[in-house]
């Protein structure tokens, strides 16, 4: 188990918990009661933290090495029926983005997201989530051969951006991205997108236009990242609270700005503390989300993707 | 000869040193040849010996392209507003404040309707002195708006991109016009109009990734920087340095993302002539 430095309180809690534990195995008494009341204290602390998060520690959650990737709510929710499809049929096939059919409760959808790796060798090949134009290219193929099979498309976000390479430009990474914007609003199957983890600008959007857009309740979705803006704006990276708080990047504040639809509660502690939940509210608002939008014409779904973007901004006149 | 100087910087001694005036004589950035301002302009703020385009703004390029330099503006009146309270070294209201001082534009765009070799478009041109043409709610909004003024009015629509990115001041907001502007633009292309996108020096972040890219013609001027990530944050990723003329028009060209390169004397004929030929003169069906 893996603690920010604000869960320092529950830490302390949990491992005075496993001394008990082991105190009471070695030498055979009952310390049940100690326990129950230290798992009482563990659940209280985990509201009060958890409760009254800023801006910045919700983006450390969002990035946390226990949060589950892409792949995992795909497995879990399609209950190992999921079939990994790849390839941009162009240039490559580009492992961080990831996508493929699945069913959900029975009705077959295409899943695609960023994944991240899990392990150091892993986090190389996957780019830390950060998309080349051709994993750009391969969400859009996928996309257009879900609408062809009439199958909704559930996309799931985490990506710190998308990767500013040398190749990427080439390839044209502005061009991938502006396609799928462009394209995804003319797609006529329904589109859920999910942010699971980091929401960082265009490469979080380029899979992001969706009927419905939703974030789960500890990620962040923002034009850049805290500390980029903090370097650019501040010229250096100590402003990161500040700009994480100016950026208005929470759940919370995006959904109060109408810049989402809807919020998905994530189990007490955060989903890296029971992923099994995570996965399982997931999966519950997909379907309910699904219900509604599967009743819709394709033109109503265009029309009302399309209205709800237009409407995004202030200005005065 | 081996103890020639070739590189950029100071070619004259402080003694030799001309000062010029300013409005009288303009001096060109690259090759620091000195013209008359009144020459310059009349070359469309070109260098008369370089060829080197001058960053200029959206009167001077309606200038270049509407006849007789007659047009109409649109939705003159939209104005920004700091809904989000955005502060970092100095508050975002601020910013708004002296930005409008310092350039009398409300925003990074202005968009205008007029006639283009006699042929009626619309045109919507970035500013990059306004807080480096970056792209917040307005520019959405008033992209938005022109696009539903060319479908009403049946015109083909230029975009002169010239731009950091998406306004990291409007956060959120910011990065869905892009969204706001890709939508639109799927409705004029339904409605059959042109839409021609200029990329000018320079074109970079969520601009590129939206409208500058999605062009039925994608076309820029010489030499223009257009990329998605910014030349440093490339240079950062690979940790060596870039190849000459990475992320310029003519790379651009070359990997296929841009339809041709024009010269800023040119532009107005060439967009004439494309727009001439997909809708003006076109058997329409």
């Amino acid at each position: 188990m893996i603690y920010l430095d604000f869960e320092k309180p529950i830490q302390e809690l949990e491992e005075e918990m496993n001394r008990i534990r082991e105190v009471g195995e070695k030498n055979q008494v009952d310390v049940s009661t100690a326990i129950s009341d230290l798992e009482k204290k563990i659940i209280e602390k985990k509201k009060q933290i958890y409760e009254s998060l800023t801006a910045w520690q919700k983006v450390q959650i969002s990035r946390h090495p226990d949060r589950p990737y892409t792949l995992a709510y795909i497995d879990y929710i399609t209950d190992g029926s999921f079939i990994e499809l790849h390839g941009d049929r162009n240039v490559a096939d580009d492992k961080a983005m990831v996508g493929g059919m699945g069913k959900i409760d029975g009705i077959p959808v295409m899943l695609i997201g960023q994944q991240k790796g899990i392990n150091t060798k892993m986090r190389q090949i996957r780019r830390f989530g950060m998309a080349n134009p051709e994993g750009y290219r391969k969400a859009l193929r996928l996309m257009r051969l879900a609408e062809k099979f009439n199958m909704p498309i559930i996309t799931l976000i985490d990506t710190p951006g998308a990767y500013p390479g040398l190749e990427a430009e080439e390839r044209g990474q502005g061009e991938a991205i502006a396609r799928n914007l462009y394209e995804m609003f003319r797609i006529k199957v329904p589109i859920i997108c999910i942010i699971i983890g980091e929401g960082a600008s265009g490469g979080a959007l380029g899979i992001g236009i969706g009927d419905r857009v939703l974030m789960l309740e500890n990620t962040w979705y923002s034009v850049i990242s805290p500390e980029s803006c903090s370097s650019i704006l501040w010229r250096n990276w100590d402003h990161k609270e500040e700009a994480a708080e100016a950026l208005k990047l929470t759940a919370d504040d995006m959904l109060k700005n109408k810049l989402i639809d809807g919020i998905i509660p994530e189990p007490l502690g955060g989903v890296h503390n029971n992923h099994e939940e995570g996965f399982l509210n997931v999966k519950r608002e997909i379907l309910s989300q699904l219900s509604t939008l599967q009743k819709l014409s394709a033109e109503k779904l265009i029309s009302k993707r399309i209205e709800k973007f237009e409407k995004m901004g202030v200005y005065h006149e | 000869m081996w103890f020639k100087r070739n590189k950029d910087g100071i070619l004259t001694s402080t003694a030799e040193k001309k000062e010029t005036p300013e409005g009288l004589w303009y001096k060109c950035p690259a090759c620091k040849e000195i013209m008359p301002a009144e020459d310059h302009l009349e070359n469309l703020w070109v260098c008369k010996s370089c060829q080197y385009h001058e960053r200029i703004g959206s009167e001077e390029y309606f200038h270049v392209l509407f006849d007789n330099n007659k047009y109409k503006k649109l939705d003159e009146k939209i104005k920004p507003v700091d809904f989000l309270n955005f502060k970092d070294t100095k508050p975002y209201a601020n910013r708004l404040k002296d930005a409008t001082e310092n350039t009398n534009l409300l925003d990074a765009l202005q968009t205008a309707v007029g006639k283009i070799n006699g042929m009626e478009m619309v045109v919507a041109c970035m500013d990059f002195s306004f807080i480096g043409g970056s792209m917040g709610t307005v520019v959405g909004e008033k992209i938005s708006r022109a696009i539903d003024y060319c479908i009403k009015y049946k015109k083909p629509f230029i975009i002169i991109s010239k731009s950091g990115g998406a306004r990291m001041m409007e956060s959120a907001f910011s990065l869905m016009q892009m969204a706001k502007t890709s939508a639109k633009l799927t409705l004029l292309s339904e409605a059959e109009l042109p839409y021609i996108s200029v990329c000018t020096d320079p074109t970079t972040g969520g601009v590129t990734a939206s409208f500058a890219m999605l062009g039925d013609l994608n076309i820029a001027e010489p030499n223009a920087l257009i990329g998605f990530a910014g030349p440093r944050v490339v240079k950062e990723t690979i940790k060596t340095d870039l190849p000459d003329g990475f992320q310029r028009s003519e790379f651009l060209l070359e990997k296929g993302f841009l339809d041709f390169i024009v010269e800023r004397k040119q532009l107005k004929d060439k967009i004439a002539a494309v727009v001439d030929m997909m809708y003006y003169s076109r058997k329409k069906k």
